[in-house]
């Protein structure tokens, strides 16, 4: 066992930490987005689109920890630019996509010019992932896609969706998925774009008799659940690092600001009541960074359940740890929390918008049942536990 | 001992039901039925129909021009505004500047200013914290310089709620520099129009424009506007701070918060089908926070019912406002989480019922999340809870 970073790693670290300090102080970040302007050019230059891709693949062969490093500085930086969903489409993209597909996108995803974008949320569904009303019906030379993806996280930039869609069964069934890729000016596809509380956007799509042709699917046909359900998973994780760093920096905010805020003629951190609620923001920091860890390590698992198992606990703790580390460095900022002035309500807005995606902890709970009564009942049935997830 | 109405209270609470009913525009109650923002005009509209009933100031007695309402009575008044969907009344005239004009102002102010806070028409804003001067509010520097028949104030205020919409502005400034802070302090009524007031806008972290910081530069106020001894300001405002906290329980508004998480939970769809009420798991977490507010309301009323006996809230009123901040703000936060992914939105044209564009996903979503993230300030205002606590540990529990 060694829990340690690789010099690899400790580069990537290193490269990641220099970015923030040099261009994401809070103001220039603010700046940034006024300008509209982000940093995605630097973010491929400096190889963070290539992480977890093969090297025949244009990639550098990372992991989950190696995408966490980079999204642990994400979170810290409250970086706009839209890395997670990026990745998530374009490792669905180099694992699924038929070779002309792949060859037309992966390298330009890779090199920063193309960005892509997962469309999967559908308004009805709530966080049941494989909700989706979204109709792709089987056509002469294709497919025919109507529906909508009521929000899609960091779509506003995107040069084109992979996008969820149903070509058999019912709304709730996780046979039947499959999965398209759509470029954003394709024909039938409209484009709404969507504030979002932490200023990252978004956009909501709808699909009105959007023809695509066969060779626009990526994997099996009705097939896909397994792998949206990776994919998802890994999004648990990537979010896990960044609300680590987001926490981490807002911790480091918070006890700065106790320890230089006076009233009643003493800092406010001289209050003891206040000490204590500090030390507690402090471990949890470090409670979320280790179930961070222990989520990412757990996507190279070959064993589905010990996957699910581990990236819901994980997830259960981090909303956990990064409510309690939100609320209260606002609350311990008194006023000047509440304002948008500071990072600390941005912060804390990025962590709620974490909090709320990819399942909540009821969700998650809801996982662990499952998997726990299945391994009940497993003796009996061992045939059955396949089916439970 | 009895937790049930009695039939003149009934006929009350009738009566009060009646009212709402008949006078409260409806284009008002659908804003706030859908937790949309008011503007200035959404209030004093609604204020000014209260006024003319003569219940705008429904907590003050009838020899001051208020309905002389028992306890009860402006119980049950808020909790039926709150449930028929009323905009909360703005607490800065009638809760506030009205009870110190007519504690301890002069005739003459009462005469001047009371009848503009009973009819609605005139805003008041609270000019208590500095930049400097926040928990410690007695730290507050802003100096008004005795002139004679004037003082000269200069300094700044910060968070003043709504000073961008006040006429006027009660205003806490240091008179003299003396050893304890506390006693060198003046309450002085500001007229936000005199030359040297400017008010600049602070952005909330949701996005709203509530609250300002209030330079004061030279600002000429005449003595007829300080209350009651110079120097003695601070008895007034802890007079004041005191029915700020009990209000702050905001009991009424509260219920109305919890029916429409029902609500909401009753329309949302749960992960595995069904709505969101049938998901043990969520509502579980529902019935926990709704369990606290039972108990908060009777702990309001024990409370309410001993100052009905005519004795001082006191430190319990810390108590009410600790857990009355704490339970809406929970509230706010299921509602919030009610909608899942439709929290993330942030659709300003829907919160302020402006533009015509549908908002993405259910309609209460744009709402729920801004709310719960707004709500964060209310342990905060009025006296943190921190505060609050201190205040219990020590003049309660003598620690
Ligand atoms: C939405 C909103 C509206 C407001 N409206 C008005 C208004 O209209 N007029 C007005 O005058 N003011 C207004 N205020 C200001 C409010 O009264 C102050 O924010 C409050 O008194 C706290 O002061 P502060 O913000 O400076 O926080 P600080 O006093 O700096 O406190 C920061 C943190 O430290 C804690 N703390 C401080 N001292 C202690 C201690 N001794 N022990 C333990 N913990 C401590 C606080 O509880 C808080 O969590 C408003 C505030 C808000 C958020």
């Amino acid at each position: 066992m060694d829990l340690s970073f690789s010099e690899e790693q400790n580069m990537l670290q290193e490269s990641v930490s220099r970015l923030v300090r040099d261009h994401y102080s809070f103001q220039r970040r603010q700046q940034r987005l006024e300008d509209g302007e982000d940093l995605w050019l630097r973010f491929a230059e400096l190889g963070w689109l290539a992480v977890p891709f093969g090297e025949d693949q244009g990639g550098i062969g990372g992991g989950a920890v190696d995408v966490g490093i980079v999204m642990e500085g994400i979170g810290r930086a409250l970086a706009v630019e839209p890395y997670l969903p990026h990745m998530l489409a374009s490792q669905l993209l180099a694992r699924l996509a038929p070779e002309p597909l792949r060859d037309r996108y992966l390298s330009p995803a890779l090199s920063g010019d193309c960005r892509l974008a997962l469309a999967f949320i559908e308004a009805g569904g709530r966080y049941c992932p494989w909700f989706c009303a979204t109709a792709a019906s089987e056509s002469s030379d294709g497919y025919q896609i109507n529906g909508a993806k009521d929000l899609v996280p960091g779509g506003q930039s995107a040069d084109a969706y992979l996008v969820i869609a149903r070509s058999h069964g019912d709304t709730r069934d996780r046979q039947g998925l499959s999965l398209f890729l759509v470029e954003r000016e394709h024909p039938g596809l409209q484009v709404r774009r969507l504030r979002t509380n932490d200023a990252a956007g978004a956009v909501q799509l709808t699909f009105e008799n959007l023809q695509l042709d066969a060779g626009a699917r990526l994997g099996d046909a009705d097939q896909v659940w397994p792998e949206l359900e990776h994919t998802l998973d890994l999004g648990a994780v990537y979010q896990a690092w960044e609300a680590v760093g987001a926490m981490a920096a807002l911790s480091e905010v918070t006890l700065d600001y106790l320890k230089t805020r006076k009233q009643f003629g003493r800092p406010l951190g001289a209050n003891q009541a206040l000490q204590h609620r500090m030390v507690d923001l402090f471990i949890a920091v470090e409670e979320a960074r280790s179930s961070a860890l222990c989520a990412a390590l757990a996507m190279d698992t070959d064993d589905a359940d010990e996957r699910r198992r581990n990236v819901s606990l994980s997830k259960i703790a981090v909303d956990r740890c990064a409510r309690l580390v939100g609320q209260e460095a606002v609350q311990l900022h008194g006023a000047m929390g509440v304002t948008d002035e500071l990072s600390v309500g941005h912060y804390f807005k990025r962590l709620t918008a974490i909090i709320a995606s990819f399942g909540d902890s009821e969700w998650h709970a809801r996982r662990i049942h499952r998997l726990d009564t299945a391994s009940l009942s497993s003796s009996s049935q061992p045939a059955r536990s396949q089916s439970w997830n | 001992m009895e937790l049930s109405l009695s039939p003149q209270q009934r006929e009350f609470a009738e009566q009060v039901r009646e009212f709402v009913g008949a006078r409260l525009p409806r284009d008002i109650a659908d804003k706030v039925r859908r937790d949309q923002h008011l503007d200035r005009e959404d209030h004093m509209r609604w204020q000014r129909i209260l006024g003319e009933q003569g219940w705008h100031a429904f907590t003050w007695p009838e020899q001051h021009g208020g309905p002389g309402w028992s306890i009860v009575q402006r119980y049950l008044f808020e909790v039926i505004c709150a449930e028929m969907n009323c905009p909360i009344i703005q607490p800065f005239g009638p809760r506030m500047a009205g009870p110190v004009i007519y504690t301890f102002g002069t005739d003459q102010q009462k005469q001047r200013f009371l009848p503009g806070i009973r009819d609605s028409t005139v805003w008041w804003c609270q000019g208590y914290s500095e930049p400097q001067a926040g928990s410690d509010l007695a730290s507050l520097a802003t100096w008004a310089e005795d002139k004679g028949d004037h003082y000269l104030v200069s300094g700044q205020k910060i968070w003043t709620s709504y000073a961008h919409y006040a006429d006027w502005m009660f205003c806490l400034v240091r008179t003299s520099k003396t050893e304890r802070p506390q006693t060198g302090i003046s309450f002085l009524l500001i007229d936000m129009r005199s030359p040297g007031v400017e008010v600049q806008p602070i952005l909330m972290l949701e996005g709203t424009h509530s609250f300002n910081t209030v330079f004061l530069e030279n600002v000429k106020v005449p003595k007829e506007n300080l209350i009651g001894e110079q120097d003695n300001g601070w008895t007034y405002a802890k007079f004041l701070l005191e029915h700020e906290r009990v209000d702050n329980a905001a009991i009424g508004v509260t219920k109305a918060a919890m029916r429409r998480l029902k609500e909401i939970a009753a329309s949302e769809h749960g992960d595995d089908g069904g709505t969101l009420m049938e998901d043990p798991l969520f509502h579980r977490k529902l019935v926990e926070v709704e369990s606290q507010l039972q108990s908060l309301e009777v702990t309001a009323l024990r409370i309410l019912s001993q100052v009905a006996a005519g004795e001082a809230p006191g430190p319990a009123a810390s108590l009410l406002k600790i857990r009355g901040t704490e339970i809406a703000q929970r509230i706010s936060e299921l509602a919030s989480q009610a909608v899942g992914y439709f929290a993330l939105p942030y659709q300003p044209d829907y919160l302020h019922d402006a533009g015509s564009e549908t908002p993405v996903g259910p309609d209460h979503a744009a709402t729920a999340a801004n709310n719960y993230l707004w709500r964060r300030c209310m342990s905060i205002y009025g006296g943190s809870n921190e505060i609050q606590r201190g205040i219990i540990a020590k003049r309660m529990l003598e620690m």
